[in-house]
């Protein structure tokens, strides 16, 4: 498989065109906002928490096919966690993007997040892939502050 | 668009209208041989910086080889020589502009920074609380936010000239927006993101008639037009050395010697003064009044050098080159399935910005990458432009004379694998 074909697998680009948890939530415990000044990536995550546990999760706003896809998919892995849960799926997804895991994807298991494995190769990159992820640790800490990719 | 129906689709490989010799002159630029991820580099991202001649290159190490010393401060030959190889660079400039005279050339470290320096200076010395600075909705980042600055500090308002769809600045409200209140009008000559030429001689005619200065940025004019100040009649001109050829950190500022004068310095420091005691000192004429400190010595003779090379491979040939690139490569593009050339101005650069439906230009521009093509993607240091064209970003190929028209057929093969694997 070619660099830019790994990159951008069927699954991210279905993700990105198709986003699942892509709406406004109405009554949500904590939002964060990001922001990737070098491409104009946004992302509004707003999130439903049920004790320590992510009852619900969701995003708005306008970025690359990478960002698009990431988001989709947090949301789709992160609901039901707890956030030490959370916080572990972080460590081994930013492992896997920025190449210090494995390239099949062992290690941890990420599930479908997997598929970000082509993203190590293309280091310029990886701040789309993770701005989702700095946003959602943000939300949790109940900071007020954008996250940037900078 | 005007120009291309003129065109008689120049094909790939088969000499163009012009009598420039494109493959001899891509000889001069080194890095045009280099390969990016396999392939043959093909350079579109020329309103970023342009790429350099070796004439400029060895210009800058000419300086640290033979002759480097400082500048106006020495009676010793090495510095005798520096200082009248940089004075020399001043008058270069001066001829680049047409200038009446080379004291109102000041060396900066680009356009930033000279429009910096007259929000500084002229802006805090004349604009007062209620006074109005008036700019355009195609600006750069820099010719906003030194006048943000300025208009917080004393109080006063930015006005913005708002522009049609495509992307032509609208005169008749630009007018409107002149008044007793106008302090200055800063324009761009050519937008970085559109291409559009302003009809700069009618802005200023205009604002002139109110007596209002204007400034021009000329970043990107200075690359694509021939320029004239005394024609022209501006009070203020810029450009950046790094986009004309020449070398990152150097740049001008054209100011008549009339604004100069009576505007206070910049940067306090050595070389601005005439005399100094700890009661009062006294400031040097201009243009040394601006140029505090320990100038960038090797990249002005570097942008001398630029000049010199862009004179000899005469400016009307570049420009008459520039003009067949730009609507080979519209006509080309228009063959794209949804794509969306922003900035369709009448009259305009080769800087081509554009958008491929439902597709992001960050991934098309890691493409086009792969492919070895080098196009910039993202806002292009003007946000309030992309809101107004209603997108968050869009993909820039600005082209610059050592492009040829097989770069632009694979930047159009490129664009076409774009749509395969991003579909
Ligand atoms: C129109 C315009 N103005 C100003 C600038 C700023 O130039 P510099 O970064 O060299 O100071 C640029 C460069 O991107 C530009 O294109």
């Amino acid at each position: 498989m070619s660099d830019l074909h790994a990159l951008y697998q069927e699954v991210i680009l279905d993700h990105s065109k198709r986003p699942h948890n892509f709406r406004p939530m109405a009554d949500p415990s904590r939002t964060a906002q990001g922001y990737n000044p070098l491409c104009g990536d946004k992302v509004t995550l707003f999130v439903r928490l049920d004790g320590d546990r992510v009852a619900d999760v969701s995003f708005q706003g306008s970025g690359c096919a990478i960002s698009t896809a990431s988001a989709s998919l947090l949301t789709e892995t992160v609901k039901g966690k707890t956030l030490a849960e959370v916080e572990s799926i972080f460590a081994g997804f930013h492992d896997l993007v920025t190449g210090k895991a494995p390239r099949d994807g062992q290690g941890p298991a990420l599930g479908k997040l997997a598929v970000f494995s082509g993203v190590s190769e293309f280091p310029v990159r990886v701040k789309c892939a993770t701005l989702v992820w700095h946003t959602l640790r943000n939300a949790l800490r109940g900071g007020e502050e954008v996250a940037t990719t900078e | 668009m005007a120009v291309t129906s003129e065109v008689a689709k120049p094909r790939a490989g088969i000499a163009t209208r012009s009598a420039f010799d494109v493959a001899r002159v891509r000889e001069d630029f080194p890095i045009l041989k280099e390969k990016v991820h396999g392939k043959p580099l093909v350079y579109f991202d020329n309103a970023a910086t342009a790429q350099k001649p070796r004439q400029v290159l060895e210009a800058e190490q000419n300086f640290y080889l033979r002759l480097c010393s400082n500048v106006h401060r020495g009676v010793h030959w090495l510095s005798e020589r520096a200082t009248q190889a940089y004075e020399d660079t001043r008058v270069k400039a001066q001829r680049f502009l047409n200038a009446s005279e080379s004291r109102e050339i000041i060396f900066v470290r680009g356009a930033t920074e000279a429009i910096n320096l007259v929000a500084g200076t002229y802006g805090r010395k004349n604009v007062q609380v209620g006074d109005e600075i008036v700019i355009s909705a195609m600006e750069h980042h820099s010719n906003i936010v030194p006048w943000q600055m300025l208009c917080e500090e004393k109080g006063a308002r930015l006005r913005v000239a708002p522009i049609n769809d495509r992307g032509e600045l609208i005169l008749e409200e630009f007018e409107k927006l002149l008044g007793p209140r106008t302090r200055l009008v800063a324009v761009t000559h050519v937008s970085n993101v559109l291409g559009t030429i302003n009809p700069v001689q009618e802005i200023i005619a205009m604002a002139h008639r109110q007596g209002i200065p204007v400034l021009l940025d000329g970043a990107q004019g200075a690359v694509h037009l021939k320029v004239d100040v005394r024609e022209l009649d501006c009070d203020f001109y810029t450009f950046s050395g790094h986009k004309l050829f020449g070398p990152t950190g150097i740049g001008v500022l054209y100011g008549k010697a009339r604004l100069l004068e009576a505007m206070p310095p910049y940067h306090g420091g050595g070389d601005m003064i005439s005399s100094v005691s700890f009661e009062k000192t006294l400031y040097n004429v201009i243009p040394y009044k601006f140029e505090a400190g320990t100038p960038n010595i090797a990249g002005t003779l570097g942008l001398g050098a630029a000049i010199d090379y862009l004179g000899g491979l005469g400016q009307e040939n570049l420009l008459r080159y520039e003009e067949e690139l730009l609507a080979y490569t519209t006509e080309a593009l228009a063959g794209i399935p949804e794509l969306r050339i922003i900035g369709t101005a009448r009259q305009k650069a080769p800087v081509i910005s554009f958008v491929l439906n439902g597709l992001h230009p960050h991934d098309v521009g890691t493409v086009l990458d792969q492919e070895g093509i080098a196009v910039r993607t993202g806002h292009h240091c003007a946000q309030p432009l992309m809101d107004r064209f209603g997108v968050p970003a869009t993909t820039r190929a600005s082209l610059a004379f050592y492009n040829t028209l097989e770069e632009v057929d694979r930047l159009i093969k490129g664009l076409h694998k774009v749509r395969e694997i991003l579909g």
